[in-house]
């Protein structure tokens, strides 16, 4: 570390970003997939019952199915289906299986059709849990945000030049071409950037830093939650049955009220005198995640409590909550996060290869060669264990038992593989083996929908994507490809 | 890099840097979120909010000014005078640790 701030910043953003790197890299890439959560999924449950864009019929027969199969549940959670997502999603409790969550069919209300798949909920959960048990998962993603907002910063300074260089690009340069790559990718969407890396640690914020919100509150979690959700009612259970009222007029009432669809919903104590029917507005006209909250008492459907939020650090943080989520985004916008993530993965994954190439000339011991390998199986594995998650979902059986989790498990296995296989090879090889098994991998996502003869309107975009990345895949395999032969000839000179 | 030699005092006050970084600027972000949470005013849960918001900001560039400063003790010192800023602020508010 040498004084001074531009000498120590780089200092800091040369190991803060080589320290979580490559988890950030599987994490931004799994957030860039998280955009289209919900499209991913109508295309990994192919069985579901198409087109039904009415959130208020959706919601009633999830519910005519949940009071059948899930009676003694405590609370369901219902997000309907919608004009984006063909099947509803429904968590509740069982008392033998924990919480168990479906996907079920937006007309029959029932998951039994569809194969069992976490869809795009695995990247979704995978984004900010990382497979880990709770809370550990959402703490070292919350950790990965604020130093990717670390990295960011001293980045602006270190490559203090940027954006005099931002017309530069001088390919096949070697330490160069990665500079100018990753300074080209962080200048285009910085905005981007810097929004989703300090709104991804705030989404995680009241986990990671309690300490304002429980010494104001004292320790009381119902005085806390009360305040946060005004409108969400606390009523513990009579003990005495009640047939709940119809769902449908209640929906519909809430979607009137709304002025426009509805995110989701729950019901407290169901077939219990005292059960409640909790609303939330979907986000497709305000940016917040629960700007707007309805509460009906459940035997009667009569409304008891309402909530519009106006009170402004809430609302403040509910909008940066929502500019992370993107909930409110349209497809425009959508494709606009999912091109600036991939951006950013790329960002890292170009800044990853510099810290080697960087150092590379002055030496070559065992921390540099394990950070190539660690750079070979993330940034070249995570790809390829992503596409090995949609290959199982079209290649497993429909009817193999506990199906979504083998989908997981071919996932982390391919990983693992990877990771194994990174680290015996010669790098410079097993780059190009690995970015031609991404390619292949990705090309056989679209054959394989070609081959079953699946056409549904999220299927196109789905072979585009995975398309388009193994083209990009086949085309960065033939680059470090021909990098390599002048490396060869050198070498054969130097042993002639 | 080849040319500076790595001393092990080097690497302890590194070392001390980081501490500082990561649990001293930490601790800082947390008064910050305490302070705006007792001495904003506002309504307890919107004051709480504004400061958790603050607190997630403060946390990076307490990071970024411990490997600023000179040497590490001029990190810690800085760590030391900002915690009592903010601690102050927040007992001033009417918190008591």
């Amino acid at each position: 570390m040498k004084p001074g701030f531009r000498p120590s910043m780089t200092w800091l953003h040369d190991w803060s970003g080589l320290v979580i790197g490559w988890l950030l890299f599987a994490i931004a890439l799994a957030g860039t997939l998280s955009v289209f959560r919900e499209e991913i999924g109508d295309w990994a449950r192919p069985e579901a019952s198409c087109c039904v864009t009415d959130s208020v019929a959706a919601g009633t027969a999830a519910v005519r199915w949940l009071s059948v199969n899930a009676a003694t549940s405590p609370t369901w959670y219902v997000q309907p289906a919608d004009a984006r997502s063909t099947t509803s999603y429904a968590v509740w409790s069982d008392p033998r299986a924990g919480y168990v969550q479906k996907w079920l069919d937006a007309r029959s209300g029932s998951p039994e059709r569809i194969r069992d798949t976490l869809g795009g909920d695995f990247f979704y959960r995978l984004h900010f849990e990382l497979e880990l048990p709770y809370p550990w998962g959402r703490i070292l993603s919350a950790s990965a945000a604020l130093a990717m907002l670390l990295a960011l910063l001293t980045g602006i300074v270190a490559h203090r030049r940027i954006f005099v260089d931002f017309f530069t690009f001088r390919p096949r340069k070697g330490q160069r071409s990665w500079l100018d790559a990753h300074n080209l990718l962080a200048v285009t969407a910085l905005p981007f950037h810097l929004m989703i890396a300090f709104t991804g640690a705030l989404t995680l914020a009241q986990l990671i830093m309690p300490w304002g919100l429980q010494s104001a509150y004292r320790g009381d979690q119902a005085a806390l939650s009360r305040d946060l959700y005004p409108a969400t009612l606390d009523r513990p259970a009579a003990g005495r049955a009640a047939p709940l009222a119809p769902i449908g007029p209640i929906l519909a009432e809430a979607e009137r009220r709304f002025g426009g669809g509805l995110l989701q919903f729950s019901v407290a104590h169901p077939g219990d005198a005292a059960a409640v029917v909790t609303v939330v507005r979907a986000e497709d006209a305000r940016i917040g995640v629960q700007a707007e909250t309805l509460s009906f008492d459940g035997p009667s459907g009569r409304l008891i409590a309402a909530h519009d939020e106006h009170r402004p650090a809430i609302a403040t943080y509910d909008v940066l909550y929502g500019l992370h989520t993107a909930r409110f985004a349209g497809v425009a916008i959508r494709w606009l996060y999912f091109v600036s993530g991939l951006a950013l993965t790329a960002m890292i994954g170009a800044g990853l290869l510099l810290w080697t190439a960087k150092r590379r000339r002055h030496r070559d011991d065992v921390g540099i060669r394990f950070v190539e390998r660690l750079n070979l199986g993330f940034v070249a594995g995570t790809p390829i264990a992503f596409a090995a998650f949609f290959l199982a979902n079209r290649l497993l059986p429909t009817t193999l038992a506990h199906r979504s989790d083998w989908e997981v498990r071919a996932m982390f296995w391919t990983w693992g593989a990877i990771l194994v296989f990174a680290a015996l090879r010669a790098p410079r090889r097993c780059w190009r083996e690995l970015l031609t098994l991404a390619a292949v991998m990705c090309a056989a996502i679209a054959v394989a929908d070609i081959a079953a003869g699946i056409a549904l309107s999220a299927t196109w975009a789905v072979d585009a994507v995975a398309i388009v990345l193994a083209m990009l895949f086949a085309a960065a395999a033939v680059i470090v490809g021909r990098q390599q032969a002048p490396i060869r000839a050198m070498r054969r000179r130097v042993m002639a | 890099m080849a040319a500076r030699t790595v001393t092990p005092r080097y690497r302890l006050a590194v070392a001390s840097r980081l501490v500082a970084a990561l649990a001293g600027g930490y601790g800082v972000a947390a008064l910050v979120a305490i302070a705006g949470a007792w001495a904003l005013p506002m309504r307890r849960i919107d004051a709480a909010t504004a400061g958790l918001i603050a607190a997630m900001l403060a946390l990076p560039m307490a990071a970024m000014g411990c490997f600023w400063a000179r040497s590490a003790t001029r990190a810690w010192a800085g760590i030391l005078v900002f915690a009592a800023l903010f601690g102050g602020i927040a007992v001033a508010g009417g918190w008591r640790p």
